[in-house]
């Protein structure tokens, strides 16, 4: 039998994305400038900063209080597009975890897909699109096939940091449908997605946290 | 960068103070970022918010007041504002009519708005019904795209739906007047320059002493294609043309012609492209019934046009001529 994940080692992971974000701020910024409007990094950095803020004010007591406070709080700070897609990607995991303070690895995948879930219903994105779809579906199926054949999930979250850091190499040659990048067509090729780079930084993040 | 503010990161807060200080008409909620009626809500009038990223000025903050918005959100510069402002100035502006909310066809903005309507309808039940504008007809694959930017008829249509709401007319009767107009208006614009964005502090891009960029969007988005600087009255044409096929406008119509600067255009060349798209719309006989020319959705600095033309009748028009006293839109009062 696995062991359970702490809470503790959740709010590691949100705490280590954050610092990863912070670190990359100007990164994504600039990959976002290519395509969109220069503010990802810029954006994402600040949302993840009040996250982090939130949590050391009130630490939460479950996993689902942990993902519903990160959620929320990246919907109020965050703005564009990159708010309310991450903001519920975050909010549906919450919700996934419930009141339950006994979290199996299973419970932990199948509220990463609730999260996945919860970016498609937002965003409407489908695969292909150059989107941060196309790094988080890899990496959501990875952790799935992963547990499936019994790895552990420290040996599953490797998996997925490499579907979804493959998923972000794949949006390189995609033309954008979606968001600001669509209106560029054929000039939206040849440049990595700022999304699917961020959601790449959560993944190894969590390959970087105790899980 | 030369720009006249303090410290970028202060603009919108500072603009914000600024406004206050010169409308006494308007509030200012600073922790929510959203301006609004200082005489509201209006008991049994449906209210009428929008909002959108800072950087558009007069849009939308400078269009509260009588016979327009309710309340406006302010996001940052260029990024849509949070839920958590529009639920608010959703709060603000319920007579308990029922709020309209004006959305601008960008993902973010969309977005945002969306879930602002869903905490609206979940903690105080009060009716939203929201609009988007998307009538920029530069985006051609609409089907393979984030769909048609809202652009130049955001601002008539808050006009007219502002009058149309205080008449007192219901929920579900502004917002189709809203959809209406945006319907029925097409708009194009062109970038002699880009713009700068405070926190960036340098071009968001590159065009040539000699180039311009047809169909461009509101936040330095490129456009159909660049193309060799070309005199008022061929970019007039490379303007109206793709609007008026479009929809398409047809002789005998009726528009309303409105020709919008992007923030750096002085007024004496917006009437030297008035004046072509008059003498275009002459030549397809098509009757232009009122006029609107100047900056009233511009996108910070940038040098360059656009005009909208909405198709009207007798109704549009009456709602159009009614009384405004807004910052930037006035008559009648």
């Amino acid at each position: 039998m696995a062991d359970n994940v702490t809470t503790a080692v959740l709010e590691e992971w949100v705490r280590t994305f954050a610092t990863q974000v912070a670190e990359n701020r100007d990164h994504l910024t600039e990959l976002d400038a290519a395509i969109g409007d220069a503010d990802h990094g810029s954006n994402m950095d600040r949302g993840m900063k009040a996250a982090v803020a939130a949590l050391d004010e009130t630490p939460p007591a479950t996993a689902g209080a942990l993902f519903t406070k990160v959620g929320m709080t990246l919907v109020s700070t965050v703005g564009g597009a990159s708010g309310p897609l991450f903001g519920t990607f975050f909010l549906r995991m919450g919700t996934s975890f419930g009141d339950s303070d006994a979290v199996t690895p299973q419970d932990f995948a199948t509220a990463l897909r609730a999260g996945l879930g919860g970016v498609v219903a937002r965003g409407k994105a489908e695969p292909g699109d150059k989107t941060m779809y196309d790094a988080l579906a890899p990496a959501v199926d990875a952790l799935d096939a992963a547990l499936a054949e019994q790895s552990p999930l420290g040996a599953g979250l490797k998996a997925a940091r490499d579907a979804a850091a493959a998923g972000r190499d794949a949006t390189t040659p995609m033309l954008a449908r979606k968001g600001r990048a669509s209106y560029l067509g054929e000039r939206s090729v040849g440049h990595q997605d700022p999304g699917a780079t961020t959601v790449a930084l959560l993944l190894e993040a969590a390959t970087e946290s105790s899980f | 960068m030369k720009k006249l503010i303090n410290d970028p990161a202060d603009v919108v807060v500072e603009a914000l103070l600024g406004i206050e200080a010169a409308h006494p008409d308007l509030q200012v909620d600073h922790h929510n970022k959203i301006i609004y009626r200082a005489d509201g809500p209006k008991k049994d009038k449906v209210g009428i918010i929008s909002g959108g990223g800072s950087g558009h000025e007069p849009l939308h903050g400078g269009f509260v007041g009588l016979g327009m918005l309710d309340a406006a959100c302010a996001g940052e510069v260029f990024t849509s504002p949070v839920p958590d402002q529009m639920l608010a100035a959703t709060k603000l502006v319920d007579g308990g009519a029922g709020v309209l909310h004006v959305v601008k066809n960008y993902t973010g903005d969309v977005m945002n708005f969306e879930m602002a309507a869903e905490l609206a309808a979940a903690e105080t039940g009060a009716r939203v019904v929201s609009v988007v504008t998307d009538d920029d007809v530069a985006v051609q694959d609409s089907t393979w795209t984030a769909g048609r930017r809202g652009v130049g008829v955001t601002v008539l249509l808050e006009k007219i739906a502002g009058a149309a709401a205080e008449q007192g007319r219901t929920l579900d009767q502004v917002a189709e007047v809203a959809r209406t107009v945006n319907a029925n208006g097409r708009s194009m614009g062109v970038a002699l320059t880009s713009c700068t964005v405070p926190s960036a502090g340098k071009p968001t891009f590159d065009l040539g002493e000699n180039e311009m960029e047809l169909g461009v969007g509101i936040h330095g988005e490129p456009g159909r294609k660049r193309l060799p600087l070309a005199p008022a009255k061929e970019i007039a044409s490379l303007l109206v043309e793709p609007i008026l096929a479009d929809l398409p406008f047809n002789k005998g119509d009726s528009v309303l012609a409105f020709v919008n600067g992007l923030g750096g255009t002085p007024l004496i060349e917006l009437y030297v492209l008035y004046n072509e798209v008059n003498k275009i719309l002459g030549a397809h006989g098509i009757d232009i019934a009122r006029s609107l020319v100047g900056s009233y959705i511009t996108s910070l600095d940038m040098a360059g046009s656009s005009v909208t033309l909405l198709k009207v009748d007798d109704e549009l028009l009456s709602l159009w001529d009614a009384p405004v006293k807004t910052p930037a839109l006035r008559w009648g009062i």
